[in-house]
């Protein structure tokens, strides 16, 4: 039944739970301040004032200022568009070089062997540690940071797909292609991509989340990108040094992120629950 | 307990009515009534959607939660009701008093827990037994359901038992406490008919020794006459008509009974179709399928394999206009010689001419392009075999598409053919799910008649259909192969199907063809001793639907 359920119609029949409207009502104003942060931020992030060194909040300093006299919450919203624009690249790069991966892989048994044999070599290797080892031999850079954190999490995606074509691909409609004479090309495209689509859009949330959180593990470490541009990651990085002094340089990249990535993992499981019905209630 | 006094019905169903949850409900049964006696069996026959299968829900309490729910009416055991009583008592009496086999033995049983704990669960939950006292019933259980060595299966796991043993054993567990009442869903529907028939027998001899009351429920005919003693006809949710065997099958009341019991095909074949020439489209010369397994090490140390000789040495010819019948239980090789003939399987040795060409040794679409076109195929289930996201139209151009035929010419001739099996032609635009089971074969028919075919390839077409759509399906095959002069492969384990459309009939056992003639010869008078079981086995054999009575003699 759920299958021929168009997915408009799964998305939208039903009211969505309030966690759901909760997370997404947090997930659009993290957007709006990544998008509108010159407009709303009190200062430029970058700038420096001696004499406001370490201040904690007030009228003027809304979250305080750092070691630099820079203004923490201009710093804040401004750390939102790396952290989203990291996720995005990551998530989308994934799924464009993952689909095809793993599409391929689904329906040539011989390419598959070898294939999926690469990328359980580049699941051995712990992704973090491939994404410092990548930052560290080219120039840390937005670009290099995204390539860094999603070839790591491209070998998921090829599983995924290639799970849901080898389940597709013995549907009897998948014969009846070949014996209209179709080509496996035209058999991928029109019978086996469309039932990849919903569980991909699910991965693709969580594949988000979890850049966001490598590219501020990163910028902490110290190997992502440079203290020029702030991310929540840098931010607490250089705010972890005055922890004792002003817990709260820590505290509000931590919390605005932990926000962040709760809703968009809580987005995803409520996709899921939608498209995946027999999913509902697991984690 | 109660005690159930002489006289009173072990189950009695009044105005039962059931509906669907959500803001729009759906009645799906509008007030049934029935009883059944102590030892009496009775019969839910209806076709799919009829409501049977929710009766026997209400009555094991098992209605899916949030999705159904009863709006009135009771359904009373031994004179309590089931509707009104507590989770925890319908909990107890589930198992002690009634008990439940369903159609697939496989998801009914647990596959990493041996069959042994499995019975022993339930003993442990309903008896105070102890352990080898517990282990010994179930031992004496198996023996009671005829299955051999039942030590051995004690500790094996529900995979390494036959389809047939796993009815048995789920069989043996549903009578394990001596219920009053065992509800039988469809439990032979999935099984080879020799093992249907024992399966049967089993019900019946165990019900004569424990005075059980069974409600079987069935959509097949034929398995009516076997073990029912009345028979309740269900349609929409509602009693169309309730009486004994005997009545219901030579005096039926209503039309709707008299319809369904029409739409079963005769097992005696009909008359011989003459043939004005002999124009070979498939001929099969020794074709032989041998499945390999075989692990990576195996093949590394050139070791051979598991080997499995699905298809032995099997030829035939079939003429142009004519429908040959392939017959045979699960595991018989008859859709690998199918799958063969359309090069979804890639046969190990011999030829598969089609117009003369051997394609057993061409490779790829390119290649193959003209035999698809030749010999397509309709498959068993309709729901799978379209795909779920096209609209039918789609569906039907598809091939044409592929042979490079203009989209809009394509469609003209789709929208044509959707006319000729007898679906308008606005119903290129809509999806498989807005169509019925039937309709959805048709729209198949077409798909495989778009590709002007010589040969059609039917791997039981017509057996996920009800038995009224299943006459019309194949009065539809009838037509388009008359009109069109259609040679059709018919691959069926319905012997009553094969008597009525086939023209010849061979009989496959173990990948090896047993018995090959015309269907005439073949089914009355069968030579080899596989054919004469399978006949011997097929349900309500001994009764003429057609006129109403107990066939006395053989034809």
């Amino acid at each position: 039944m759920s299958q021929t359920q168009s997915l408009r119609k799964r998305l939208i029949e039903t009211p969505p739970h309030w966690t759901t409207m909760l997370a997404l009502a947090v997930l659009l104003a993290i957007v709006a301040m990544a998008l509108f942060a010159p407009r709303i931020a009190n200062f430029p992030p970058t700038e420096l004032n001696a004499m406001m060194r370490l201040k904690p909040a007030d009228g003027t300093y809304w979250m305080g200022t750092d070691s630099f006299g820079r203004d923490l919450y201009s710093r804040v919203i401004h750390g939102a568009r790396v952290s989203l624009l990291v996720g995005a690249g990551v998530a989308l790069g994934a799924i464009l070089i993952g689909l095809p991966l793993g599409l391929l892989a689904g329906w040539f048994r011989g390419l598959d062997a070898v294939l999926m044999r690469a990328m359980d070599g580049l699941m051995a290797i712990p992704g973090i540690l491939l994404a410092i080892a990548i930052v560290a031999l080219t120039k840390a850079g937005l670009t290099t940071v995204i390539i860094a954190i999603m070839l790591p999490e491209i070998p998921q995606v090829v599983r995924l797909v290639r799970a849901r074509v080898l389940a597709t691909r013995s549907e009897t409609f998948v014969e009846a292609a070949v014996l209209l004479g179709t080509s496996p090309m035209r058999i991928i495209w029109r019978h086996l991509l469309p039932s990849t689509i919903a569980p991909l859009i699910v991965q693709g949330t969580y594949v988000y989340a979890s850049a966001i959180l490598t590219e501020a593990a990163l910028s902490f470490l110290g190997v992502g990108i440079g203290t020029e541009t702030p991310t929540w990651g840098n931010i607490m990085a250089e705010g972890r040094l005055y922890f004792a002094l002003n817990p709260w340089l820590v505290y509000w990249p931590a919390i605005v992120l932990s926000l962040c990535i709760l809703s968009i993992n809580l987005l995803g499981d409520a996709l899921r629950d939608r498209l995946d019905p027999k999913m509902k209630g697991r984690s | 307990m109660t005690a159930s006094q002489p006289g009173q019905p072990v189950l009695s169903v009044r105005d039962l009515k059931v509906s669907t949850m959500g803001r729009r409900p759906a009645e799906i049964l509008k007030g049934i009534s029935f009883d059944i006696a102590p030892g009496e069996t009775l019969c839910l026959v209806g076709e799919s959607g009829s409501g049977k299968s929710v009766t026997s829900l209400v009555t094991m309490d098992l209605l899916p939660r949030g999705e159904l729910q009863v709006t009135g009416g009771t359904a009373a055991l031994n004179g309590e009701d089931i509707v009104s009583a507590s989770p925890a008592r319908t909990k107890a009496l589930r198992g002690a008093e009634m008990a439940m086999i369903f159609q697939e033995p496989m998801t009914a049983l647990n596959p990493v827990l041996t069959i042994g704990l499995q019975m022993d669960e339930i003993y442990r939950a309903h008896t105070k037994m102890r352990g080898p006292d517990r282990r010994s019933a179930a031992l004496a259980a198996f023996d009671s359901v005829s299955l051999p060595d039942p030590a051995r299966i004690y500790d094996s796991y529900p995979h390494q038992l036959s389809g047939g043993q796993r009815q048995r054993v789920m069989i043996a567990m549903a009578l394990a406490l001596k219920p009053k009442l065992l509800i039988a869903d469809e439990p032979t529907t999935a099984l080879d008919v020799t093992t249907q028939k024992q399966i049967l027998q089993l019900i019946r001899k165990l019900q004569e020794e424990q005075n059980t009351a069974v409600l079987f429920i069935t959509h097949d005919m034929g398995v009516v006459v076997d073990i029912a003693d009345r028979v309740c006809v269900m349609r929409h949710g509602e009693v169309v008509e309730t009486g004994t065997t005997g009545e219901v099958l030579s005096q039926p009341r209503e039309q709707y009974t008299r319809d369904l019991l029409a739409a079963v095909p005769s097992l005696t074949p009909r008359r011989a179709r003459a043939q004005e020439r002999h124009e070979h489209v498939l001929e099969l010369l020794e074709v032989e399928k041998v499945f390999e397994f075989r692990s990576f090490l195996s093949k590394l140390l050139r070791r051979p394999g598991h080997r499995v000789r699905a298809v032995k040495d099997v030829s035939f010819r079939l003429d142009r206009g004519r429908t040959l019948g392939i017959v045979g239980e699960s595991g018989s090789g008859k859709s690998t010689v199918a799958r063969c003939v359309l090069r979804l399987e890639d046969p190990t040795s011999g030829a598969i001419l089609v117009n003369g060409h051997d394609i057993a040794p061409l490779e790829g679409q390119t290649a193959l392009a003209p035999a698809r076109r030749a010999v397509q195929m309709i498959f068993q289930d309709p729901n799978r075999s379209l795909n779920p996201r096209l609209t039918a139209g789609d569906s039907l151009i598809e091939g044409a598409l592929n042979a490079g035929e203009p989209r809009a010419e394509a469609l003209a001739r789709a929208g044509e053919l959707l006319e000729v099996v007898g679906l308008p032609r606005d119903a290129l635009t809509r999806y498989p799910h807005q169509f019925s089971g039937g309709q959805r074969q048709r729209i198949a028919i077409a798909r495989a008649l778009m590709m002007s075919p010589d040969v059609i390839v039917a791997d039981e077409a017509v057996s996920a259909l009800d038995v009224s759509v299943q006459a019309q399906v194949l009065d539809l095959l009838a037509e388009v192969q008359a009109r069109r002069n259609l040679a059709i492969l018919f691959i069926t384990h319905d012997l009553r199907v094969a008597a009525q459309i086939c023209d010849d009939v061979m009989v496959m056992q173990r990948g090896e063809v047993v018995e090959f003639g015309p269907a005439g010869q073949v089914l009355s008078d069968p030579q080899h001793d596989y054919t004469r079981a399978l006949l011997e086995a097929a349900p309500g054999r001994d009764w003429d639907f057609a006129k109403g009575r107990r066939i006395t003699e053989p034809a």
